[in-house]
């Protein structure tokens, strides 16, 4: 009857203590002229697919912040238990935490139960976390790993609800992706077809949605071993500048060449000084 | 450039439950919409609560899994205390008393549907709200207005169980044309004595009505 997990002790029902102060706290800086910090989200793509042996996990690398990208090659895939990895979507800091916060349970349930972990449990202890926050922690995952009972595949919602389902797609460039799923899916696919599914699905997240891009990370996950391929796929590369001239490269080398300016006259004017005192103070370097 | 997600997903739906003479059909479509997008578009909104005890929802994904969850081990833990198996109508109120509590914070359309060896084959409806009563037929979801004229004039007490297959599957199919939030597959369970029987039907093996 009592769950295994030591991280936090919940009462009943729910709670909404909190949402009060943080109205009023909003108000009050947006009366400043200030307004709270957004969230850093990774408006992304995320993906994974069942196939003969096991499961395969992909995700972009580019993490947003607004309009800007603020991190190039941000790490997606979760490490959750040896045998179960998860994708995160929505807020960075969320789907982060919330991947720790369960894989420290899941470890410490794992050594009280004496077995390696099974998917199904980390679905219900992240389903039953984000649900017992009504959304407010946004974190949209899909969860994939091999256990006992064979290869599973979960995708949950910040809500609290899950699917599990042979090909799952999350994140703003998830249309994209389910389109070459639907398209290429086959049950029981060999894992050379699967990666490159995968691959091919969060290409099209990173070529058709804006909020998706950089490299593409692929974990491919079977029994007893995990190949995590970070990064698998290197789909924007960035372009080198023009090589070198003179044996110097050419870029950050701002100086004009001698001779752009034409020197029409040259004065010189000696300034004759001489040392009147002379002080020395060590530097203290202790 | 939000990303889909963060709207709540709905299983809008049509569900359906019937009694016969010796047991239950329950049915329901497929679709899982976040907004427009179909984020499952081959749910399983027929959820096991016990061996011979069976939910349909519609409503919020996220409350009714939360729910039927919860009542799953409520009724699990109260049958092997009574060390028999429990009756249709308990789970029909512990679904009853959550919905009721925590009506402010739920949206959650339940039809508890089951055999005991009580009372035979039961349906019991817990609408938005936290009400609970028993009807021999049942629909619920949002596509269910569309079939309520169809329901009333096409039940007759005492069908044999092919007869509320059928029933149940034109039904289901009329509204899955006619409402948007519904469609993909036609699912069915017919629970009895000797179990639970379990079937799909695909989209292109729908029954045909006149296409105007």
């Amino acid at each position: 009857m009592a769950t295994v997990s030591v991280c936090q002790y919940h009462r009943g029902g729910f709670s909404f203590e909190n949402c009060k102060r943080n109205a009023l706290l909003e108000a009050d800086i947006n009366k400043l002229g200030f307004s709270s910090p957004a969230a850093r989200k990774t408006g992304t793509t995320i993906c994974g697919v069942v196939y003969k042996d096991g499961v395969v996990l992909g995700a972009d690398t580019r993490a947003t912040e607004g309009m800007v990208v603020a991190d190039k090659n941000c790490s997606k895939i979760h490490y959750i238990s040896p045998n179960v990895y998860c994708c995160g979507a929505g807020t960075a800091a969320d789907t982060e935490m919330t991947t720790q916060i369960i894989s420290s349970n899941l470890e410490l349930h794992s050594l009280s139960t004496g077995r390696l972990p099974r998917v199904a449990t980390a679905n219900r202890m992240l389903k039953q976390m984000l649900f017992r926050y009504q959304g407010y922690i946004g974190a949209a995952l899909v969860l994939g790993g091999v256990d006992c009972t064979g290869p599973h595949l979960y995708s949950i919602y910040p809500h609290g609800s899950t699917d599990k389902l042979p090909y799952v797609t999350m994140g703003s460039g998830s249309l994209a992706a389910m389109a070459v799923f639907e398209d290429r899916y086959r049950p029981n696919m060999e894992e050379e077809e699967a990666k490159r599914l995968v691959r091919d699905a969060i290409a099209a997240g990173i070529f058709n949605d804006l909020g998706s891009g950089s490299n593409i990370d692929l974990c491919v996950i079977t029994k007893g071993k995990v190949d995590y391929l970070r990064p698998h796929d290197v789909a924007n590369k960035k372009g080198v500048r023009e090589d070198k001239i003179y044996g110097r490269p050419v870029t950050g080398n701002y100086r004009y060449k001698h001779g752009t300016t034409g020197v029409l006259a040259k004065t010189v004017t000696p300034l004759n000084l001489e040392v009147v005192e002379e002080n020395v103070q060590t530097m203290d370097t202790s | 450039m939000d990303p889909v997600e963060f709207l709540s997903k709905l299983e809008k739906t049509t569900i359906m439950a019937v009694e016969f003479d010796g047991g239950v059909v329950m049915g329901a479509d497929s679709r899982t919409t976040t907004g427009a997008y179909i984020a499952n578009r081959v749910t399983d909104k027929l959820t096991p609560i016990h061996e011979r005890i069976f939910c349909c929802r519609s409503g919020s994904a996220a409350d009714t899994q939360a729910i039927a969850d919860a009542v799953t081990y409520q009724l699990g833990f109260h049958s092997i205390e009574l060390d028999e198996a429990p009756l249709v109508q308990t789970a029909a109120s512990l679904f009853r008393d959550m919905c009721y509590r925590y009506r402010e914070e739920l949206m959650a359309g339940i039809i508890v549907a089951g055999w005991d060896p009580r009372r035979g084959g039961q349906v019991y409806t817990v609408p938005v709200g936290g009400m609970m009563t028993r009807q021999p037929v049942s629909v619920g979801g949002s596509g269910s207005s569309y079939i309520y004229g169809y329901v009333d004039s096409n039940y007759r007490p005492a069908m044999s169980k092919e007869e509320c297959l059928k029933f149940t599957a034109e039904a289901l199919t009329l509204a899955m044309e006619r409402d948007g939030s519904s469609g993909g597959v036609v699912r069915l369970a017919v629970i009895s004595e000797q179990g639970v029987e379990r079937q799909v039907i695909l989209g292109n093996q729908l029954p045909k009505f006149s296409t105007v």
